[in-house]
Order: structure tokens, then C-alpha cells, then sequence
């Protein structure tokens, strides 16, 4: 059950504002494993921009169950991929009725409202996104980002200022991971608490890239009052995340537990380079500078998603520098692990400024580039 | 005045010893702008939170911003989306919207906090300013406006309008009681554009006097900026005409259909009200009857006062009747100011013509009937007394409204103009 971290099309960005994310990804850990070897299938055609083609697979799939959530997500998906946002949004509203608890179709909802400029419907998608998992972080971030839209055009009426074409380019960006799961729990539509683990952890912002496809339960650091224990203990196969985002936030990574389990953590010099290269790399984001914190990623770094590095650095710029009051950037708890010119540093990130804290889990995949590591991915979740 | 708004709302974080100048920052309520914390406050449907068809509009913004001083800032959006959902082109409440949806994502420097069209802002900060003042502060009820003297008893109302506070007050006339004026409600409005005082045409003043209206034009006779409805005034007024005042067309009216309430100074001179508020003094006026009556500064006055002002001019009117019936011109004419002047004469003649008509008359009565007495609003002691006069003499009778300006001169009242109303 790999994931596949799948950026979508290469069209042209939504129009929508700095809403980070189509969750592109349900963290649903409810697969029904006998059917789970089609959704790679269908992510492959997804990936080459068969659109249609993964539409019918993708139907078919659901013929035989159509209470699917991971499926119904991937037809959402799908849909919004094929420029269908009102067939997407019936799509996701549904998943909303029989899977309340999951916050990723209300987020994406959201984006797909934003798209629209609905931004009031935008708004009450991600508050329920947020109620149903209180740290959820990209919604927090898709929140601040409609409740500024929000208040511009408030603004606007206020004021009866005419805009053709406020903004025109403020991206939302989509989380479009996907996450194939098994299990061998059931899905049970509306039982919360099922669907549980990956969903809390926000995903982020910053670009985040694949993780190895790795398996592991996804840890269960909800700090969500809604929901239950998970009752799902076949969880497997998180799969990563993609995106085309941006976002000062943090985010958090529950990163295959495999690799934190099997390797371990190396003492080296190397792992005390990186770890300082980690601490500027954090330090330079907390002072706002640019130019040290561009400097820190590797000149392969792919930011993901359907973003190229030059609009990912303007993104970033406009997160970091763009932002009034104070960032402070933080990291604890790394571990590092090396193999030979590439190594893996997951550690705690605490990331604080006006309107957003958040504590999350990050990774990085660092490369050495002569007395350097830089990075190379940086994923979330 | 100043000082008491500066502790509304968001104003409060600052000192109450400056007087005048509003806060210039406000503060985001602490705690307000930790969203991950999120805060869902109330739970939608909480009955507290509905705005009431028939609450004004200053209640409910006085409601927002105790939300807001309480920092209870979920509620206060709440209630301010309510006043939308009633009023979609209000745009104060679209501000403070703003205002409240920025404040989740950073703080907010100021009340009206958007970047753009600071005059437009200054505008709505001036209107919640009037708002939220008048909401607060209420006109005593138990003293009365200094110029409601006396009003006949078919006017059942009187309008005042008071340029300062930006509001339009509604009295009843009181034919049973003692003729106290009772207070009824108020309504925020609008005036011109440079303030009050009007003195020329295209000057963007409102004028300061006593008036009526002298129509009323459907909306379907009137362009959308009118609103719902518009009352032209008898605006310039015997009194201003004589100190030379020019300009014409001042008219209370209604708001255009894209907007619920314009700034406090918007119009080229009229008073400005919301539709639903013009619809409602609609209802209290009388055409060439309710008096409509312009301050900028408002005097109210206790009940002994306003008894002892109100005797002192009908003794005075009554005194001049008297006078002119005893047929002695001199006694007659010592009612009269020596700036006594109309369009047609000024002292001099008039005291001559009077000689010369009463040296003829063996026989003078003069009754007068359905007497109003307002004072006009301003530094000086000016009276405007209409009545019915009804004069019978010997080889004339004549039946006429008649409408005087009375000045005070050494603390005598005198006549300083009179004429046919």
C-alpha cells in the first residue's frame, strides 16, 4: 500500500487564496484491504493525467462499495482534477454526511468554495473541519486565509470598493495526498472514531514532499476531544503528502513509525552537522530571513505538488517575510539517521506567530552537498 | 460627550482623560487571535444571539461592541452577521465584520482596519461614533426640548433634529397633560456634508431654523437617491431669507436602494434617513403642520424653565393683541424691534402705515387662535409664534395665518418680522 504522493494537474492554480490545500488526502484508515490493490491502480492513472481513465477505474471501484470513503475521496479528488468542482463538491458533501468526523473532505469543500469564492460556505467547511479534529493545522491555515478573504471583502462592501479581480492569484493550495490505506478495519460510515489517526495531524504547509512510502500505524497524537480511540489497529501504510503548498505553519508529519523504529539514530558528526543545519534552517525562518533560509534547501528541492521552485520561494516569501509579527521557529527532539550522503532528521517543530501556533512533527530528507546537508524534502504529517 | 464614547467598545483599552480624540488603536482582545485555540463560543441558534426585527440599529451595534469589550469575539460576529442577514447594504456593520474576521488572523490596529478609501472609513468610524453615542446617551426624559413652546393641539408630533449628535428626535404633543412635549423615540441621520448652518446655495450645509414640510413625493416620483420617500422643507425660511440665507431643496428623505445608512455627512444640505426610519416618521407627519425643527445644539430645559419661557411669550403676544386693539399706535408699536424689516418695509415705514391705517378705525378686534411658539434654534433669542388671526374693525375684516419672528431686546420680547404664513 504505497501512497502515492501525487501532484495533481499541472494547470493553472485555482484562484483562490492562500487556503493551503485541498486535502488530497484522506488519512482514512478504513480500507477494506481486499480492494485496496486497485487504488494504486487508480493513482497511477491519476498521475499520468488520465483522468478519465481513473474516473471509470475509480467507479467501478465504488460499484461494489459505494460507502468506500478512501474511493469516494479519490473520485473527489478526481473530479476536482477534471475541472468538475460542483460533481467534486457533491462528492465531498456526501462524504461529509456519512463520514462527519473526517476533516479532509471538509477541507477540501472548502477549497473547492474558495474556488467559487463562496467564501461564507469556505468558512463554515473549515470550522467544522476544526471541530472535528481541533488540530487540524491546515485547516487553522485555509481558516486564516478565508477569514482574511472574508474581511477584504467586508472591506469591500464597506467601503463599496468594486474589484474586478481582487488578489488575483492567491493559491489555496490543495493537500492532494492520498492515502492508501489497509486494514482490516471496516469502514463504518458514521461511527467516529474510526477514521481516526492520520487525520488529526495537520498537514502543512511548507512543501512537503513524500515520505518513503512506509508503513506504520500512523502515530496517535490526537489532541481531538471528538474522537474516540482508534478502533482501527490495522492502520497501515500512511502514505505521504503532497502538495503544492505553502504556509508558514508547521506541520506535522506522522511519519512511517518504521523508520524511527528500525533505524537507528546515529551519532556522528555528520548527525551533529545536520542537526546544526536544522537549527539554522529554523533560525533563519524565526528571523525572517530569506535568503539564509532559501539557502538551506538543496537546489533539487522539489517542492511538490504542481509548484515550481520559483513559485514556491515567492510563496514562502510572502508566508515568512510577508508576515507581520514575529515567527519563532523551534525544533526538538531530533533524530537523525545517515546514510552515507543522504540522511532523514524528523524532529519536533513548534512554530509560533500572530494567529497560528502550532506543535507538529516534521521530517526532512537532507543532502550532503560538499561540507553541507541541505534539504532536499521536507514533509509533513 | 467625547469622553464618555471613548469608553465604548474597542475605545476602552485607552485612558478616558483625553477628551476628544477617539483611540487611534485598538486592541484585539487578548486571547483573541490564538486561534489554536479555537473558540466556538456559542452554539449556533443561541436564541441571545438573534437580532430582533424590530431592534434599532444602535442597539444592536452597542450589543456587538459590548461583545467585543468582553472580548467575546465569536458572539460579536455572530450578532454582527444577524445585523447583516437584516441589513445586507449596511455598511458600518460590513466594517466591523471586517474588522472582526482579520482580527482571527492578525491584530488589528484600529477599528475600520481595512487599508483602502481612509475617508470611507473615517465615514463609517464617525457613524458608529453617532450610533453608538446616541444609544448611550439618550435625551432626558424629564426635561424638555427648549424649542417645543408650544404646539397646537391638532400637531401631533414634532420633529427635531439635532446636528451635533447626528439624530432626529420625535416628540408627541401632550393635549391633555400640562402640554409637555413626551419624548418617543430617535433615529440616526445624515446631514450635509460640511455640517450645519447653511448659509448659501451649494454650500453642502444643513440649515439651523424652524420648518415643516411642505409635501410628500413618492418614491415613485423621486430618483433611487432619495430612497423610499422625501419631505421637501420650507427651507429658506421668512427668518432665513431676511438674514440673507440662499440655497433651496432641502428635503428630508430616504437612502439609496445599495445602501442601508450613509455617513454623518453625506448629503448636499437634506436630512438623510435609513428607509425603514422614513417609513416610520412618515407615518408622524403632517404635512405643512408637523413642525421640523434643525439644531446644532440642542438645549433642553426643565419644566419650570420651559413653563416660565412659554408664559413670558404668550403674555407677550397677548400683550401685542391687546395693544392693537386699544387702537393707541404708540403702545401698539413698542412690540415691534427697530430691526423690525420684511421684503417690503423696514421699521420706519411699517410704523408709519400703522399710524395711518389705525387713525381711521373707531373699532379694532383681534382674536388669535391655534398659537405655536418655537424658538429657533441658535445663540439668539429668536421666537417663531404662527397663529390664526382673525381681525374685525370697523371698515375691515380679515381672516389670515400670520407668522411673527419675536427677538429679545433688553429683555423685552419684540416683533421683528411678521407676515402672512
Amino acid at each position: 500500500m504505497s501512497m502515492i504522493a501525487k501532484s495533481l494537474s499541472q494547470r493553472p492554480k485555482p484562484p483562490f487564496g492562500a487556503l493551503r490545500a485541498i486535502a488530497f488526502g484522506l488519512s482514512l484508515c478504513i480500507m477494506a484491504p481486499a480492494f485496496a490493490d486497485n487504488l494504486p491502480e487508480v493513482q497511477r492513472l491519476i498521475k499520468q493525467g488520465q483522468l478519465p481513465q481513473a474516473l471509470e477505474k475509480i467507479d467501478s471501484y465504488l460499484s461494489s462499495r459505494p460507502k468506500d470513503a478512501q474511493g469516494r475521496f479519490i473520485k473527489g479528488l478526481i473530479l476536482t482534477e477534471m475541472n468538475k468542482p460542483n460533481d467534486a463538491i457533491a462528492v465531498f458533501t456526501k462524504l461529509t454526511e456519512d463520514y462527519p468526523e473526517l476533516p479532509e473532505p471538509y477541507n477540501n469543500l472548502a477549497v473547492l468554495y474558495a474556488q467559487q469564492k463562496q467564501y461564507d460556505r469556505a468558512r463554515t467547511a473549515l470550522e467544522m473541519a476544526i471541530r472535528t479534529h481541533p488540530s487540524y493545522t491546515i485547516a487553522y491555515e485555509n481558516l486564516g486565509d478565508i477569514y482574511a478573504k472574508l474581511a477584504s471583502q467586508a472591506y469591500d462592501k464597506a467601503l463599496q470598493l468594486d474589484r474586478e479581480n481582487p488578489a488575483a492569484q492567491n493559491k489555496l493550495a490543495l493537500i492532494r495526498d492520498l492515502i492508501s490505506t489497509s486494514g482490516k478495519g471496516n469502514v463504518k460510515p458514521t461511527v467516529p472514531g474510526t477514521a481516526k489517526p492520520a487525520a488529526a495531524p495537520p498537514v502543512a504547509a511548507a512543501a512537503t514532499a513524500p515520505v518513503a512510502p512506509g508503513t506504520a500505524p500512523a502515530a496517535n497524537k490526537t489532541s481531538a476531544p471528538t474522537t474516540a480511540p482508534s478502533t482501527s489497529p490495522a492502520i497501515v501504510a500512511t502514505a505521504s503528502v503532497v502538495t503544492t503548498t505553502s504556509g508558514a505553519a508547521a506541520s506535522t508529519s506522522s511519519t512511517p513509525a518504521k523508520v524511527a523504529n528500525d533505524d537507528k539514530p546515529v551519532q556522528s558528526t555528520d548527525a551533529a552537522d545536520i542537526q546544526k543545519a536544522i537549527e539554522d534552517w529554523a533560525e533563519a525562518w524565526s528571523r525572517k530571513d530569506m535568503k539564509a533560509y532559501f539557502a538551506a534547501y538543496a537546489s533539487e528541492f522539489d517542492p511538490k505538488g504542481n509548484q515550481s521552485r520559483k513559485s514556491w520561494e515567492e510563496e514562502r516569501k510572502q508566508r515568512i517575510a510577508g508576515k507581520s509579527g514575529k515567527i519563532r521557529v523551534s525544533i526538538s527532539d531530533p533524530k537523525v539517521t545517515v546514510d552515507s550522503n543522504q540522511a532523514t532528521a524528523k524532529f519536533r517543530q513548534s512554530y509560533r506567530a500572530p494567529g497560528l501556533s502550532s506543535d507538529s512533527t516534521k521530517t526532512l530528507i537532507l543532502v550532503r552537498k560538499g561540507e553541507r546537508w541541505l534539504i532536499k524534502e521536507e514533509v509533513a504529517r | 460627550m467625547a469622553a464618555m464614547f471613548i469608553g465604548i467598545g474597542w475605545y476602552a483599552s485607552q485612558s478616558t482623560t483625553d477628551s476628544e480624540a477617539p483611540a487611534s488603536v485598538l486592541r484585539a482582545p487578548p486571547g483573541s487571535l490564538d486561534i489554536s485555540a479555537p473558540v466556538w463560543p456559542v452554539a449556533p441558534g443561541d436564541a441571545a444571539l438573534k437580532i430582533d426585527v424590530d431592534t434599532p440599529p444602535e442597539k444592536q451595534l452597542a450589543r456587538v461592541f459590548d461583545e467585543i469589550e468582553a472580548n467575546r469575539l465569536g458572539n460579536a460576529l455572530q450578532l454582527t452577521e444577524s445585523l447583516l442577514q437584516k441589513h445586507p447594504n449596511y455598511r458600518l456593520a460590513h466594517l466591523i465584520r471586517g474588522d472582526l474576521l482579520l482580527a482571527r488572523t492578525q491584530p488589528i490596529p484600529a477599528f475600520g482596519a481595512a487599508n483602502e478609501a481612509p475617508e470611507r472609513v473615517a465615514d463609517l468610524r464617525a457613524e458608529a461614533m453617532a450610533r453608538l453615542l446616541a444609544y448611550r446617551e439618550k435625551p432626558p426624559t424629564d426635561f424638555i426640548p427648549r424649542y417645543l413652546l408650544q404646539m397646537r393641539a391638532d400637531q401631533k408630533h414634532a420633529l427635531i433634529v439635532d446636528t451635533r449628535r447626528s439624530r432626529l428626535y420625535v416628540y408627541e404633543n401632550d393635549n391633555e397633560g400640562a402640554g409637555q412635549p413626551r419624548f418617543v423615540t430617535d433615529y440616526y441621520i445624515s446631514q450635509g456634508k460640511l455640517g450645519a448652518e447653511k448659509a448659501s446655495e451649494g454650500d453642502k450645509k444643513t440649515p439651523i431654523g424652524v420648518y415643516h414640510v411642505t409635501a410628500s413625493l413618492p418614491r415613485q416620483k423621486l430618483a433611487d437617491l432619495y430612497g423610499n420617500g422625501a419631505f421637501p422643507l420650507n427651507y429658506p425660511n421668512e427668518w432665513d431669507k431676511r438674514n440673507g440665507r440662499g440655497g433651496s431643496g432641502i428635503w428630508l428623505h430616504g437612502t439609496q436602494s445599495d445602501t442601508f445608512s450613509r455617513p454623518p455627512l453625506a448629503s448636499d444640505g437634506c436630512v438623510v434617513l435609513t428607509n425603514p426610519d422614513l417609513e416610520a416618521i412618515a407615518k408622524t407627519l403632517q404635512i405643512g403642520l408637523t413642525p421640523v425643527i434643525i439644531s446644532d445644539s440642542m438645549e433642553w430645559i426643565a419644566p419650570a424653565e420651559w413653563n416660565q419661557e412659554r408664559d413670558a411669550l404668550n403674555q407677550a403676544v397677548d400683550a401685542w393683541r391687546k395693544d392693537w386693539e386699544s387702537r393707541d399706535t404708540d403702545k401698539y408699536l413698542t412690540h415691534y424691534s427697530r430691526r423690525f424689516k420684511t421684503p417690503e418695509q423696514d421699521y420706519a415705514r411699517f410704523a408709519s402705515q400703522k399710524r395711518q391705517v389705525n387713525s381711521g378705525k373707531t373699532h379694532i378686534e383681534v382674536k388669535i387662535s391655534n398659537l405655536t411658539l418655537f424658538r429657533n434654534p441658535g445663540k439668539d433669542d429668536v421666537v417663531v409664534a404662527t397663529f390664526d388671526q382673525d381681525y374685525r374693525s370697523n371698515n375691515l375684516n380679515n381672516q389670515m395665518r400670520k407668522r411673527q419672528y419675536w427677538i429679545r431686546e433688553d429683555g423685552q420680547w419684540k416683533i421683528a418680522y411678521e407676515g402672512a404664513a
